[in-house]
């Protein structure tokens, strides 16, 4: 448990460090805020000096960190100059889209990774194991915005199988219950509409959570064949038990303990796909969002969605580090 | 000060470093995919010789004009044409140099920084390791390719932008190697040595701490460069890279996916080449690294 507070302990400098940084990158941004949010309005200087003040940004620099820190902890990162309505609402209306494609993304994966690569290591050397270290080679080499936009031609271009853009087609519209339209769509009973949805988020699933599934098939198959060198593995094939009930019984178990810490370390490639992938297929999600705010200036959005990805990636890292210790006894908390 | 340097120990050094390097030459996927790479860089150096057309000069009566091989085609413009008329061959040719360019002078900064802050972090110790790893664990606290967004957003685009947005988080890499390394050289006999003959600090970490850590953390930098091309070619995929009419396969991504029903080859060949490149980086380092880390041998 002590290793467990430490850890806990040693987030807080990190977190601070973030928030400073985050701060920094706008603070320290040639052009003047208040300039961007006038636009072409006229306002007077004393309208400006005004403007100025309620920003708080006639304030020290240390002072307004604090200030800034202050509110984000408040969930407060300021108005959204494009939409004039504050950031955290802007976000959080994009972020149930984001954050069912990143778990869908996860999901594809897993299901893909963990068979692949026990598969692979169970037959090394043969056709399977060339298959899944050639795949994943492929799949962490290739550009995510490229292959999505391969994946666009072939199935919704030339095949037509599947939708070019968006989350759902028009007629499936469902009112928002949780945001996520997997869940709405099933709790409302609207199976055809469930099933425009699940059209609409494979292609961008598939290929937001492509360097991941490369990744874990290689840890998957490494972690693998260390443990069917383990010599309880042996002592168990000694005893008669089945090769099936070993592989699956014993040493699976064991094995997933590093993919399941190396899949939430990889969400950090997921957060950052999101903004790509997001932008390929015109999912209207937070990663979009943080795109288009990028280009009409929007910094304080781009601030506060920074920050938020980053605090995210932190604490799962965190959680990274305490679900290897708690599925691996060996370890001590 | 000289005495601490051991010239008895260059031969075996160098016999060790032929040695792996045959192990390397053995791995023929690796020699093969190093002469891609080797002819990838050729073009580069070479494209203004190369490239059969001005990668620059549109010519709007060759709109969207198909590959040489499809009707419609000629053989001056290979790879067929952008929604400008631009030769898309010759912008690739060109492309190779934004890619590698920045490939390299990315991880080249990164990694001498690396080296110095992983060094001083791991033989000096005290605060000055609290304060570079502090940093550096506030640095990994960012996804790679948000922070270097981020970065770009309030900086702008532009070439020198983006080599400075990466190698704000590329050096952390290095860094971490070389302080491990540095770490577990410190307490060698022969660095004892050095101290006990009065060498200073400075010629510690440099002369005789340094080398030790050299070959895991340049096997760590050719790794790295197949990354950083790819979040280049990111950046520049979402038009916050370099800037028009500059060609880089990133944007030349970007620019055909608004023709992805008519004219496929704008969007294809480019990133066709982003993959190659980055296939040939990461099968090359890793012959490397299996051939000259002492870790991966058997």
């Amino acid at each position: 448990m002590g290793r467990f507070l430490e850890r806990l302990l040693q987030l807080i400098p990190v977190l601070l460090g973030v928030s400073l940084i985050v701060f920094l990158m706008l603070a320290l941004t040639p052009g003047d805020p208040v300039e961007i949010m006038i636009g072409d309005q006229n306002m007077t200087a004393e309208q400006e000096a005004l403007l100025r003040s309620d920003l708080g940004l006639d304030r020290p620099l240390p002072e307004r960190f604090l200030n800034f820190l202050g509110n984000a902890v408040q969930g407060d990162f300021g108005t959204s100059y494009f939409h004039r309505r504050p950031v955290s609402e802007v976000i959080s209306e994009r972020l149930p889209a984001t954050i069912e494609l990143s778990l869908v993304a996860m999901l594809i994966a897993l299901a893909t990774a963990i068979p692949l690569g026990v598969a692979a290591a169970i037959h090394k050397n043969t056709i399977i194991d060339r298959i899944a270290t050639v795949g994943s080679l492929f799949g962490v080499s290739l550009p995510g915005f490229w292959f999505g936009i391969l994946l666009l031609m072939l199935f919704a271009v030339h095949l037509r199988l599947l939708p070019v853009s968006g989350r759902i087609g028009f007629e499936s519209e469902v009112p928002s219950v949780t945001g996520f339209l997997l869940i709405d769509t099933l709790l409302q009973g609207r199976f055809s509409a469930f099933l425009d949805a699940l059209k609409h988020i494979l292609l961008p699933a598939i290929t937001l959570g492509l360097p991941m599934t490369a990744i874990l098939t290689r840890v998957t198959r490494t972690a693998m064949l260390e443990v069917m060198r383990q010599d309880y593995v042996a002592f168990a094939e000694a005893k008669g038990i089945s090769r099936r009930r070993i592989l699956f019984r014993h040493a699976l178990k064991n094995a997933l303990i590093p993919t399941v810490s190396v899949a939430a370390i990889e969400t950090g490639s997921l957060l950052g796909g999101n903004m790509i992938v997001e932008t390929v297929f015109g999912w209207p999600g937070l990663g979009r969002l943080v795109v288009e705010s990028i280009f009409v200036r929007n910094y304080p959005l781009v601030q506060a969605a920074v920050l938020l990805y980053a605090v995210t990636y932190v604490l799962m890292n965190f959680v990274a580090d305490i679900l290897y210790t708690v599925l691996n006894p060996r370890v001590k908390l | 000060m000289s005495a601490v340097s051991d010239p008895a120990t260059a031969s075996p050094a160098a016999s060790l470093f032929r040695r792996n390097l045959a192990t390397f030459a053995e791995n023929r996927l690796a020699v093969a995919s190093a002469a891609i790479l080797l002819g990838f860089v050729v073009m580069a150096v070479f494209a203004p010789w190369i490239a059969p057309q001005d990668p620059n000069e549109t010519d709007l009566f060759r709109r969207l004009q198909p590959p040489a091989w499809m009707p419609g085609g000629e053989w001056a413009y290979l790879l067929g044409c952008d929604a400008l008329g631009r030769d898309i061959f010759s912008r690739i040719i060109y492309g190779a140099r934004i890619s590698i360019f920045i490939g390299t002078v990315v991880v080249a900064v990164a990694t001498v920084i690396g080296i110095l802050a992983g060094l001083a972090a791991g033989y000096l110790r005290g605060w000055v390791d609290t304060l570079i790893s502090r940093l550096i664990d506030i640095l990994l606290g960012f996804p790679y390719l948000i922070f270097a967004i981020g970065l770009m957003a309030m900086m702008g685009p532009g070439l020198v932008n983006i080599i400075l947005a990466l190698v704000y988080k590329e050096w952390v890499i290095p860094a971490r190697v070389v302080r491990g390394e540095t770490l577990a050289v410190r307490e060698l006999e022969y660095v004892e040595a050095a101290r006990a003959l009065g060498a200073s600090r400075f010629h510690i970490m440099i002369r005789e701490i340094m080398p030790n850590v050299l070959s895991a953390v340049l096997v760590v930098a050719t790794i790295r460069m197949a990354d950083v091309i790819i979040l280049e070619a990111s950046l520049s995929f979402l038009g916050l890279g370099v800037q028009p009419p500059t060609a880089s396969w990133g944007s030349m991504v970007a620019d055909g996916r608004a023709f992805i029903l008519e004219a496929w080859w704008v969007s294809t060949f480019p990133g066709l080449a982003i993959l190659t490149l980055v296939l040939v980086i990461n099968v090359a380092s890793q012959g490397l690294r299996d051939a000259f880390d002492p870790r991966f041998h058997e």
